[in-house]
């Protein structure tokens, strides 16, 4: 999975809980109409350890409508021909265990993240999703010390995921400071040569398209926030905030003006001069 | 297999591994926070100034050590010699208190200034209450909003304790969702909090460290047992396993031996007999879960072993065949809460009686050949469990089972310690008989 960076706008990856509704799927495309450059589709849980109210709300609903791993992946290859946009699978460890890589692989799924899944335990995964062919895209938290963000940014593929609070997925009415430092700290290291495989090991290559992106996630909530989440990283991931909107029942061609108004913030956000050398400043 | 019984039960590999089980199975924002913990807990456990101050509250605080107590008319009736680790002596009414205390003076020393809990009967949420009141610690307890209606009566222990009880209304509303809840509140209040875990569950090193707490039970016994059996030690050791922490610290004063463990769950919530291998809570694994790896619902009558999942290393013991684990059922539990209360004068608490009643049933089988000695360890008190019991039938109508071996047994004029009561258990006789005497 590639994830284009480097042109002129940040990356948005809208999340949906797999099975939510029964026209899930909808979700999905209104979301690809809207500009999103990869979808996170969450794996319903019975026990989301890290996720807060909305998106436990979202996986309970999933689970009572009798949603099923098999069924969101089964839904997801059917739509396959006209989704054109990577699929990433957000799932807790034990769901992922069972379901297995290779059956994610043929539902064309691109991406892993896997929330309770460090380092330490992720090996086996990483190196079973080598060989289907899936990108492993490990986390980052705030309170990760540099010498573990270096190996985690080695290790990760497809992009970095920055989660911005130290706390559970959910709105929030700012953007926590400590996700700008955070990816900050991301780009700094990924720009190291040796760190990111993709880098060609060339310092003075100052083209960005050569390193992996870093997103934000977890708590951005609003367009302005992705607007300042976007200059901070290289783009956004936003879940609780669309989820909301899914569980009060708006249509995939409300979600569609949503994610809309997501990508038109993130564009506007740094659609000035050049993008790459204001994020690495103080302009955050 | 054979070097494994004389291993014992040791500290884990790398990463908190039991075997091919346990680890570290935690968001990235918990990862500092377990290491610490676990950096933290080293250092305590090597220190003796720790373990002096621990010892002093175990003492002057829980009432340790807790009373070995030959079960004298119950060893009569089954033909075996039954002693019990009396943790229902201990403070607050369970061996909850002797993690808390530990994990309350780690957290101290860790110079964090609140503790937060998940808890389902309510015991241990009681006992960390307990804890952070004497420590001066605030406390918060997540607990499902089923089982707070289920244990009224704890919620207000706690509350009176001085903690607040949060109640959990999402997924199955009990004592697992609670303690998804407490971790993602740890997520949040990572640096002022401590998570105070209940059990041998949960990402490295709790499962570890809260044996190490509890290993007490097990110490105590061995010595204890060893003034009481001429055999020094008892043919089998029993105890209830919810999460499997009086288990495992009772297990941990006897690995070494050949005793035979036995761990008893509920036969609605026996990840043991069940379960098959997942990650639930932050480690690997037995799991209640269906094929796709959905956790399912425990039922049991006793709250405290309505878990789906169980301490990474009782499915590592079960696996190497080191210890064993049965089930029993609700109805058993309370003929055995029932008989022993006759027999003994001990009302025990459900998840206790759970121990009870396999020995009930094993007893004079090849399981439980007459003439073995046993040592169970009565995790608690049943107080907590009246008002529920007050409602069962069986408890105003004893079974005609019960009935008719309770005459039985008094008609062969057993006294506590009496010749009679010890002819069966000859190996324990002079030791029970010391005791009575
Ligand atoms: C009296 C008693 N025994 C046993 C348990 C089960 O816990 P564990 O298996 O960790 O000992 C509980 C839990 O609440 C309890 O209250």
């Amino acid at each position: 999975m590639t994830l284009r960076l480097g042109t002129d706008r940040p990356l948005l990856v809208p999340f949906l809980t797999g099975g939510v509704t029964a026209d899930w799927t909808d979700y999905l495309l209104a979301y690809q109409e809207a500009g999103a450059d990869a979808i996170e589709v969450g794996l319903p849980f019975s026990d989301p350890m890290l996720d807060g109210t909305t998106i436990q709300q979202a996986s309970d609903q999933a689970l009572t409508r009798g949603a099923t791993v098999e069924a969101i992946l089964h839904e997801l290859a059917a739509i396959r021909g006209r989704l054109r946009v990577p699929i990433i699978v957000m799932a807790y460890a034990n769901l992922v265990l069972k379901v297995g890589i290779e059956r994610l692989a043929q539902a064309g799924v691109s991406g892993l993240i896997v929330s309770d899944l460090p380092l330490e335990e992720s090996a086996e995964l990483e190196s079973a999703a080598a060989a289907a062919g899936i990108d492993m895209i490990l986390l980052v938290a705030p309170v990760t010390p540099d010498d573990r963000l270096r190996q985690i940014c080695l290790r990760s593929q497809g992009f970095v995921y920055a989660v911005s609070v130290m706390g559970v997925t959910g709105e929030r009415t700012t953007l926590a400071p400590e996700a700008e430092a955070l990816a900050r700290r991301a780009k700094l290291l990924l720009t190291e040569p040796g760190v990111d495989g993709s880098h060609a090991g060339s310092r003075d290559d100052e083209n960005p398209v050569q390193r992996l992106p870093v997103l934000i996630g977890f708590g951005v909530s609003t367009p302005e926030q992705a607007a300042v989440a976007g200059r901070a990283g290289d783009g956004v991931v936003v879940g609780a905030a669309l989820m909301r909107r899914v569980l009060d029942g708006a249509s995939p061609a409300d979600l569609r003006r949503e994610v809309g108004a997501l990508r038109a913030a993130l564009d506007q956000g740094v659609s000035t001069a050049t993008p790459y050398a204001e994020i690495s400043g103080d302009r955050g | 297999m054979t070097l494994a019984t004389q291993r014992g039960m040791r500290d884990p590999a790398t990463g908190g591994r039991f075997g091919s089980f346990g680890g570290r199975f935690v968001p990235e924002s918990l990862i500092p926070a377990c290491a610490a913990l676990e950096e933290a807990f080293r250092d305590a456990w090597t220190d003796p100034g720790f373990r002096q101050q621990l010892d002093l509250f175990r003492a002057v605080h829980a009432g340790r050590p807790t009373a070995l107590t030959p079960a004298w008319n119950l060893s009569a009736e089954l033909g075996i010699t039954l002693l019990l680790k009396r943790e229902d002596l201990a403070h607050t009414g369970s061996h909850k208190i002797n993690n808390v205390l530990g994990q309350a003076l780690l957290a101290r020393r860790m110079g964090k200034t609140r503790l937060i809990a998940e808890t389902g009967a309510g015991q241990h949420g009681v006992a960390a209450a307990t804890a952070a009141a004497l420590f001066g610690l605030r406390a918060t307890v997540y607990m499902g909003e089923r089982d707070i209606e289920r244990q009224a009566l704890n919620v207000f222990r706690m509350n009176l304790l001085g903690a607040e009880v949060v109640p959990v209304t999402t997924g199955s509303r009990t004592l697992k969702d609670a303690t998804n809840e407490a971790m993602r509140q740890w997520v949040a209040n990572v640096d002022d909090t401590h998570f105070c875990l209940g059990s041998v569950a949960g990402p490295h090193p709790y499962p570890w460290m809260v044996r190490e707490f509890q290993r007490v039970i097990g110490e105590e016994a061995r010595r204890q047992v060893a003034a009481e059996l001429p055999t020094g030690v008892p043919d089998v050791v029993v105890a209830c396993v919810g999460g499997g922490s009086n288990a495992a610290g009772t297990f941990a004063g006897f690995a070494d031996t050949g005793a035979r463990l036995i761990g008893v769950e509920a036969a609605g919530g026996a990840a043991m007999t069940d379960g098959t291998v997942g990650v639930v809570h932050g480690s690997r694994s037995l799991v209640l879960q269906n094929a796709e790896g959905q956790i399912a619902e425990a039922h049991s009558i006793a709250a405290g072993l309505d878990y789906p999942g169980v301490g990474p290393e009782h499915a590592h013991l079960g696996e190497s065949g080191r210890a064993q684990y049965v089930t029993v059922s609700d109805d058993e539990v309370l003929i055995a809460l029932k008989r022993l209360a006759r027999t003994e004068g001990i009302i025990c608490a459900l998840e206790s009686a759970h121990a009870v009643a396999w020995v009930m049933r094993a007893a004079g089988t090849d399981e439980l050949p007459h003439g073995s000695t046993v040592l169970l360890t009565l995790s608690g008190r049943g107080d907590k469990d009246m008002a529920q019991l007050q409602d069962q039938p069986i408890m105003t109508e004893p079974p005609a089972g019960l009935q008719a071996d309770l005459p039985a047994g008094r008609q062969a004029g057993l006294q506590p310690g009496g010749q009679a009561g010890l002819q069966p258990g000859r190996q324990a006789g002079a030791g029970a008989g010391r005791v009575a005497s």
